[in-house]
Parts: C-alpha cells; structure tokens; sequence
C-alpha cells in the first residue's frame, strides 16, 4: 500500500489534483462553520446587498469575497453550500450505480447464456444514448427532488459500472484462481463475493472516480437547465444559471466563480481518476 | 588462425529501475568464430537474453549497454549510432525471437513483409525479392514456398510462422544470427523439424548461430560450444559435450544434476537448494556461492579463472576434471 | 482389474461461441466457423490406487481437457468419471473432495488479493475438515510440510518466486486432504533449478500421504521421471497406453515412437546428432482426419488406416495401443 502511495505521489500534478479534492471536500464538509452565511436562510438575506462584486462589505457587517448574487446571497458561502450538494448528488449517484451496475454485471459474466445476452444487450442499448437525455426524460417524467435526481443520474451512469463489471469478471472468471476455487469445490457465492469481486473492485473505483465527476456535471447541467434540485437549495449548477441572466451586464461574477468552482472540482476528481486508472493498468506500469 | 567473427569482452548491460540498477549482465566476454554455432544457456534472470539483445544493440530503456565492447567482424557496436546499427542488423546481423507473433507483421502478407525486409537493404525489383523470398523460405522446410507468400501469419501454424522468422532472418544471407528461445513455445516434433534444419542450414551457409535457451539438451544437441550464465555473468564456457559431460562448475553440475533425465525415474533428483539472487542484489564475490555445495568463505571474493584446454570456468573450488 | 479412478467413454466438445453478428453473417453464407472442436473424443482409462498415471502429448491433444473433466472442473460432453464408485459431478458441479489439481501457472492460479495462510486454509474451513481455532497451526503445518517458512502465511503471492508459489499451490490441494491429485503440468513454467526442487517435493509427498496422480505434461521426461504408467494422447483420444518403462523402451504405437525421437537428448559425447523428426503438423480438430487421425503423417500408414479408426482395447488392460501396425510387443 505504501508503494501505491509512493508511486502515486510521484506525479506531481496527481498529487495537486488530490489535494484540491481534499480542500474542496473539506472546505464542503465544513461549509457551515467556513461560510460567513447560511444561504438558504431566507431571512438572513438582504435585497440591499443584492448582485454587489467581490470586495463589497455588506449589511452583515463582513466582506462579500466574491460578491454576492440577485437574492443579496454571499457568493462564497453559496459556493460552499452548492459544493455540498453537488458533492452528495455525485457520490450518492455514483455509489448507487457502482452497487447496481456491479451487480448486474458480475452477474451477467457469472450467468452466461441468455441471462448475459439479456443483461448486456440492455446495458450496450444505453450505452448508444446520450446518458443527458435519458436523465432529462426521467426527470421531466418524475419531478423535482433530490431522490428523483439520484434516480436519473443512477439510471443515466449504472451501465458505465455493468460494462467495467461484465469486463473485468469475465477475464478473472477465466482465471486460473477461479477455477481452482471451482475445483476445490466451493460454493458460487463463495467464490463470486470473496475471489471475483476484490479483483473487479480496482476497474470499478477508478471508473467509479470518474462516473463522480460526470454526476456532479450532469447534476449541473440539469440544474442548470432548471431540471435539477428546487431552488432552495442551490446546487452549483443553479448558481451559474441564476447568474447567467446578468452576465451581459457586466456582473460576471455571479456565474463565473462558481462555474470556476465546478471546473475545478471535475478536473481536480478526473486527474485523480486518471493516475488510478493508470496505476492499476498492468499494461502502461514500467 | 584468422580473427573471430565476434568478440566480446567485459559487457555490461544495466537496467535503471525504480527500485535500483539491475545488473542484467554484468562483465560478460566470449568470442565467436564464423560459422561457429554457441549455445547460451541460463535460467530466467541469468541474462542469456539481454546478452543477445545487447549484441543486436535491441536493449530498450531503461536498459543500457553501460561498458564494455561488442567487436563484430572488426567493428565496434558499442556506441555505434542507430543508424549504422540498422543498417547492419538484418543484413550482416539477424535475430529471431521466441514468440515469431513479434516480429511479424498481422496485416501483411509473408511475401509482402519479407520483400520489404530485402528491399531495405538492397535495391532490387519486388519480383526479385519475392523470388529471394521464395527461396528462403524452401530452405527452411515450408512447402510449396512460392504459392504461401500471400499467406498472411495467421494462416500459419506456430512451428511455420517461426519457420517464416527464421527464413526473413536468413534474408541477406547474414554472418550471425541470435535465436532467443526460438523453440521453447514449440511442441517437440515441430521443435525437432527447426532444429534439424537449424543445424544443417548453419552448416550449408556458414553462418555463425548463438543460440539462447533454458534447455541443455536442445543446446547439446545443436551447439558447438556452450556459454553457461548465472546472475548476469558467465559461470562457464566450453565444447559442448566436454561441459556436459564433465562440468567444472558446481552451478553447471547442479544443473545437469536437476534434470529428470539425469536420475532413476522415481529417484531424488539432487537438487540445487534456493534460488536464483535477484538481480538488484547480486552477492559480491561469486553470485552461486549460496546456494552452492562447494562454497567457503573464499568465495566471498570474485572467482578466479579455472582453464582447461579450451575451456574456462570462473569459480574458487572447481570440480576436478581430466583434462 | 479394477482403478480408483475410472473413466469411461469421455468426450468434450466445444460449440464456437457465436455472436449475435456472427449468427447472422453465417446465414448471410460468410466463412463463420460453426464446427465444433473435439478436444476430446471417447477416453476410457483407469487409474489404480497409489499409482500415478502419466498423461503426454503435444498441445492442442486434449490432455488438459481430460484433466480438467477428471478433477471436476470441466463437465464432460459424455461420459462418466468415478472416484471410488461416486462420480466426481453431479449436474455440472463438482461433488467431491477427494480430488484436487495443481495448476501449471502459479501466478495465474493464486487470487493475488487473499493472504498465503487463507488461500491454504480456505477449502479445508468451508468443507469443516479443520476448526477456525486449528487454522493457524494447520496452515502453518501445510507450509512447513511444501518446505516454506510458516510466517509467510501473512504474505501475499506477489511476493513470492514461482517456485514458491507453486509450493503454496501444492499445500492448498493437499489441505483438503485428498486421495487423488491431478497435476496439470505443475513445472512446465518453472526453471530448471526449480523444476528438480518441486518434483523432489510432489515425489516425497506422493509417498507420504500415498497419493494416486494423474501427471499432466508435454514433457516427456518429466513423466517418465514421476509416473508409474503414462497414457500418450493424439488429436483428443488415447492412442497408447502402458508401464512407462515399457512404453519409454519399447513404444509400440508409431505416434509414441516419432514423439520419443524427436526429443532432443543432452548429447555427452562430441559425436554428431542425427534428429528423426515427425514429418508434417498437427491436422485441425475441427476436421479431423478419416481412420486412424495420426495416418497422414505415419510410416507405417495403410489403406485400412486411412478408413477405419482403431479402437484401444479394453481400458482396464495393464498396457494397449490403438494401431493396426503396431510395433513388436516386447513382452508377448
């Protein structure tokens, strides 16, 4: 494990990307006692301060770091409020796909016959649509909230993880371990839960890290086309579309810093998905 | 009599890893005659291979010929720029490796590829390299040689496609060829077709042969003289069957010793106990001293040269042997 | 005469995995191939209590698969394997423990994510042959009797040499305590140095325990070395079999006789070496040959050859060959 970490460690801009997660993670975890306002407090709120820039020293008595938007809202602490929820959206999603879409795909490469056909032809399906639109319909059909949400973003991801999972099975089910636990013999579940699965688990996280990311932008992209989360509590993507509208008259910063934030974040989660996936490729290792 | 065709003297190849410098071969030198046929034999991580590599200038990062000289026919490799290097091998200098599946080309058919390999050397028509072409790869045992040109390898058995990279080897007629394990992926009635014609194409055409394996018998029935390597270096050298038959070196011997051949069915074979040093930590002194019955404390220090007419061990208590 | 193993009439096919595309290309009359491959075709043998019987050909004869099906891995197309009377499956799951394999690549055949002492005591806890108090004692004693230090037990298999491993692989199959051990080429992927230290180990605890093997190998004098009778196999089926002092001097089918020739031998002497090899290849088992499958490339081929296949005679006999030219039987 420490070899992991060291070689890990070794790239550099890895490294920076694992760290900006982890202030960006933390600086969400800690967004209660960090920001000096609680956005979704409605009565906290001042159409005084209303679409002020970064600097201006508010009817709190405290800077607006980053300005503050059309409500009279603390842009920062919005900021580390959206990344709260957009965090818990993409985490959420994603472990809900990987549990799902590793079952079905350990399954399909367990099963075999029509029970795979079925299951991947299903999965491949899926694969040939935009995962956008499929959250979009799926939102329109069940609402807004944040379970509809983790539904649509589930449905729109688990396939990613069914694919990784079928994959990877089905080389370590050919494997000579397997046959061997086969032969000894022990039970399907047995060999299924305790040889199968820890092999397929390294694949599925660096997919998983990856799927992450795609959530929380695809959550913002919803959001931000008004399909997401309700307005009372803003996700990154609202920020920057409640922004959008003032873009043109010169209040940029309402939509910039926490689309910058968003950027960021993604960036920072995909570098991070990139060295795992690199580091657990036996191929591209020296 | 007349210069060697090869001669190496204190080569060194390193590999730069993570984890330290790996000695991979490490003052290793032998000379060559032409038409001379050297079985190289070692286990895995002896640096049997890396030692053709090395001679073919093939070594790839982080592996790197770090002293030493390589004297082919008069010429200095060591050094010599790639170019120069590619415009020998093939020509004058042509391996063939154990997985023939590397070296040919999936999309290409047989003639097409080996009509490339003469027409990078030679300006010839492609009529004439086809005919080249044809003509080589009769030599080496595939029927029907001129209609299987636009056979593409994988029409090919495993025995025919080694056939094929032994014939595009043999191309230009070169003065040396490095096989690396050229049978061991083989079944034995397909290895004993290549190596009877192995054998006598060497001695039809002259050219010298260094042949790499792990298996003594294929070595003693093809090789004039054997190399032995252990950890990088060489351990012991000789005429073939005068090695094998009485070996100087404890490593020789316990190699001999461990196979089935050598032993009652049934019985105990005597083993050599442990394995092999890793090559980041090779033993200062003599690499086999842990593992070897003979050993003393003598051993700790590099081992001197023990020479028999025409032969040469490195050891500090070789087994006596009439000479 | 009868064995502890039996076989009787073994055969595996395997159908071509077609995909939906494939399906559809070969009812379109593209060349998609639909044949199945006879890996093995009616294989009848015995294996006698504390005996070991030693399986040889080249590859792609089928001897791994025949292996695989006697030690319950692969269920046979048709067919029947019994320990003891039982048979080794019962609807394509292995319900016996009395027979375990080592495999011939020790690091494919390690999960590289358990720990040396779970991959030993894993078997033996799920089938109740040792407490969970006993385990470390009892992985401890599996280590040390396969010649391994019992601390390792912690370790994982990557940080083990081949020779090592195939150690561990051993202890893991006679964990379970078993009468019958099926070796599918164990030292095919070691060095030689290696090689004379794991079949020293498999000599000493096949006495030991008493165990009966089926030894798998394409090398010939490793099976001479170990086996007491060995079975040589053409093109899925057994052509020859009998005491391997017996078939090593005196092959009697012309398939053994090419196969011994062509090994090289270590050559002592400085007189030159004349190879005998085995002319032609390997014809496809997709499309095996008419008769006899090995006539095409046989001297001693005839007219009846190339019609009709010769049966090996009754699988319990001491020795048989399946040929209708054999060479002089020695002993009659």
């Amino acid at each position: 494990m420490s070899g992991f970490w060291r070689e890990y460690a070794e790239n550099r801009i890895a490294l920076l990307a694992l760290l900006v997660v982890a202030v960006l993670v933390g600086a969400a975890l800690g967004a209660p006692w960090i920001a000096p306002q609680d956005p979704y407090d409605l009565a906290g709120l001042d159409l005084m301060d209303a679409r002020r820039p970064p600097g201006h020293v508010g009817s709190g008595g405290y800077v607006h770091l980053l300005g503050t938007d059309a409500q009279g809202r603390d842009l920062f602490s919005a900021i580390l409020y959206g990344l709260r929820i957009s965090l818990q959206m993409g985490l959420v999603a994603g472990a809900v796909a990987m549990s799902i879409g590793a079952l079905l795909g350990i399954l399909a490469a367990q099963a075999g016959g029509w029970v795979e056909t079925a299951i991947m032809r299903v999965v491949d399906l899926q694969l040939s649509f935009p995962a956008i639109l499929l959250a979009l319909v799926l939102v329109a059909v069940l609402g807004q909230g944040k379970t509809q949400l983790v539904i649509a973003l589930v449905a729109a991801q688990y396939a990613y993880f069914a694919r990784t999972a079928y994959g990877a099975a089905s080389a370590e089910r050919r494997k000579d371990y397997v046959e061997a636990a086969a032969a000894t013999p022990l039970s399907t579940a047995r060999i299924v839960l305790r040889h199968v699965l820890p092999n397929v688990m390294p694949p599925l996280i660096v997919v998983g890290t990856v799927q992450v990311a795609n959530a929380i932008s695809l959550e913002a992209t919803l959001s931000f086309l008004g399909l997401g989360l309700p307005p009372t509590e803003p996700s990154l993507g609202m920020l920057i579309a409640n922004g959008f509208q003032y873009m043109m008259s010169g209040r940029t910063w309402i939509s910039v810093y926490p689309g910058i934030a968003l950027i960021v974040l993604i960036i920072a989660i995909n570098l991070v998905g990139d060295q795992l996936r690199d580091q657990t490729n036996p191929r591209l290792r020296r | 009599m007349s210069a060697p065709l090869l001669e190496v003297r204190d080569l060194r190849t390193h590999f730069l890893t993570r984890a330290g410098v790996a000695k991979a071969v490490d003052g290793v030198s032998f000379s060559l005659g032409r038409g001379e046929i050297l079985g190289l034999v070692g286990e895995s991580g002896s640096g049997k291979s890396v030692t053709g590599f090395s001679l073919l200038g093939l070594v790839d990062p982080p592996g790197r010929i770090v002293g030493g000289s390589i004297r082919f026919d008069g010429r200095e490799l060591v050094g010599l720029p790639p170019a120069e290097m590619r415009a020998l091998r093939g020509r004058r200098l042509a391996m063939v490796f154990q997985d023939p599946q590397a070296t040919l080309n999936p999309v290409l058919s047989i003639g097409a590829q080996m009509a490339l390999a003469v027409r990078a050397h030679e300006a010839v028509s492609e009529r004439a390299a086809l005919a080249r072409a044809a003509a080589v790869l009769a030599r080496v045992g595939i029927p029907d040689a001129a209609r299987r040109l636009g056979a593409y390898p994988h029409e090919f058995s495993g025995g025919m496609r080694q056939r094929v990279a032994i014939a595009t080897a043999l191309l230009h007629g070169p003065d040396l060829i490095v096989a690396d394990e050229p049978t061991t992926a083989l079944d034995v009635s397909i290895q004993a077709q290549i190596l009877a014609e192995m054998k006598s194409l060497a001695a039809e055409s002259g050219t010298a042969l260094i042949w790499i394996s792990h298996d003594l018998a294929t070595v003693s029935a093809l090789a004039d003289r054997v190399l032995v390597m252990y950890a990088g270096r060489i351990v012991e050298t000789g005429p073939v069957g005068a090695v094998l038959r009485a070996p100087i070196h404890p490593y020789t011997r316990g190699l001999l010793d461990s196979l089935p051949a050598m032993a009652a069915p049934g019985q105990r074979l005597r083993q050599i106990p442990g394995t092999a040093p890793s090559l980041l930590a090779v033993p200062a002194g003599c690499a086999f001293a842990p593992r070897c019955p003979r050993a003393d404390a003598a051993c700790g220090a590099p081992p001197p040269e023990a020479r028999l007419p025409d032969r040469l061990a490195l050891c500090h208590h070789p087994i006596e042997v009439a000479a | 005469m009868t064995g502890l193993v039996v076989a009787e009439g073994l055969t595996r096919r395997f159908d071509p995995r077609l995909s939906l595309g494939d399906r559809i290309a070969a009812l379109l009359g593209a060349a998609v191939e639909t044949r199945p491959v006879r890996a093995v075709t009616d294989v009848s043998f015995v294996v006698r209590q504390g005996e070991t019987l030693g399986l040889v050909g080249e590859s792609g004869c089928g001897k791994s698969t025949l292996g695989r099906m006697v030690a319950g891995i692969l269920p046979p197309t048709s067919g029947t394997v019994r320990i003891g009377g039982a048979p080794v499956m019962r609807g394509g799951r292995k319900t016996t423990t009395r027979i375990q394999t080592v495999f011939q690549d020790p690091f494919a055949s390690l999960n590289p994510r358990r720990r040396i002492g779970k991959i030993i005591s894993e078997g033996p806890l799920a089938h109740g042959l040792v407490t969970r108090a006993r385990v470390p004692a009892f992985v401890a004693e599996w280590l040390a009797r396969v010649g391994l230090d019992p601390a390792v037990a912690t370790r994982f298999p990557h940080q083990f040499s081949g020779g090592q491993r195939q150690r561990v692989a051993i202890a893991r199959a006679l964990a379970m305590k078993p009468d019958i051990l099926v070796c599918d080429e164990p030292v095919a992927s070691l060095d030689v140095s290696i090689q004379a230290q794991i079949l020293n180990l498999f000599l000493e605890l096949r006495e030991a325990l008493g165990l009966t093997c089926l030894f798998i190998s394409h090398d010939l004098s490793v099976v001479r070395h170990v086996s007491h009778r060995v079975a040589i196999m053409y093109l899925g089926r057994i052509v020859e079999v009998g005491p391997a002092a017996q078939v090593y001097a005196a092959p009697r089918h012309p398939y053994t006789r090419a196969l011994l020739d062509s090994v090289p031998r270590l050559r002592l002497d400085d007189a030159a070496v004349s190879f005998r090899p085995i002319a032609g290849e390997l014809p496809s088992p997709l499309a095996p040959p008419p008769g006899c499958a090995f006539h095409p490339r046989c001297p001693r081929a005839s007219e009846r050859c190339r019609r009709e296949r010769p049966e090996l005679a009754a699988s319990a006999e001491e020795a048989a060959v399946a040929c209708h030219h054999p060479h002089e039987d020695p002993v009659a």
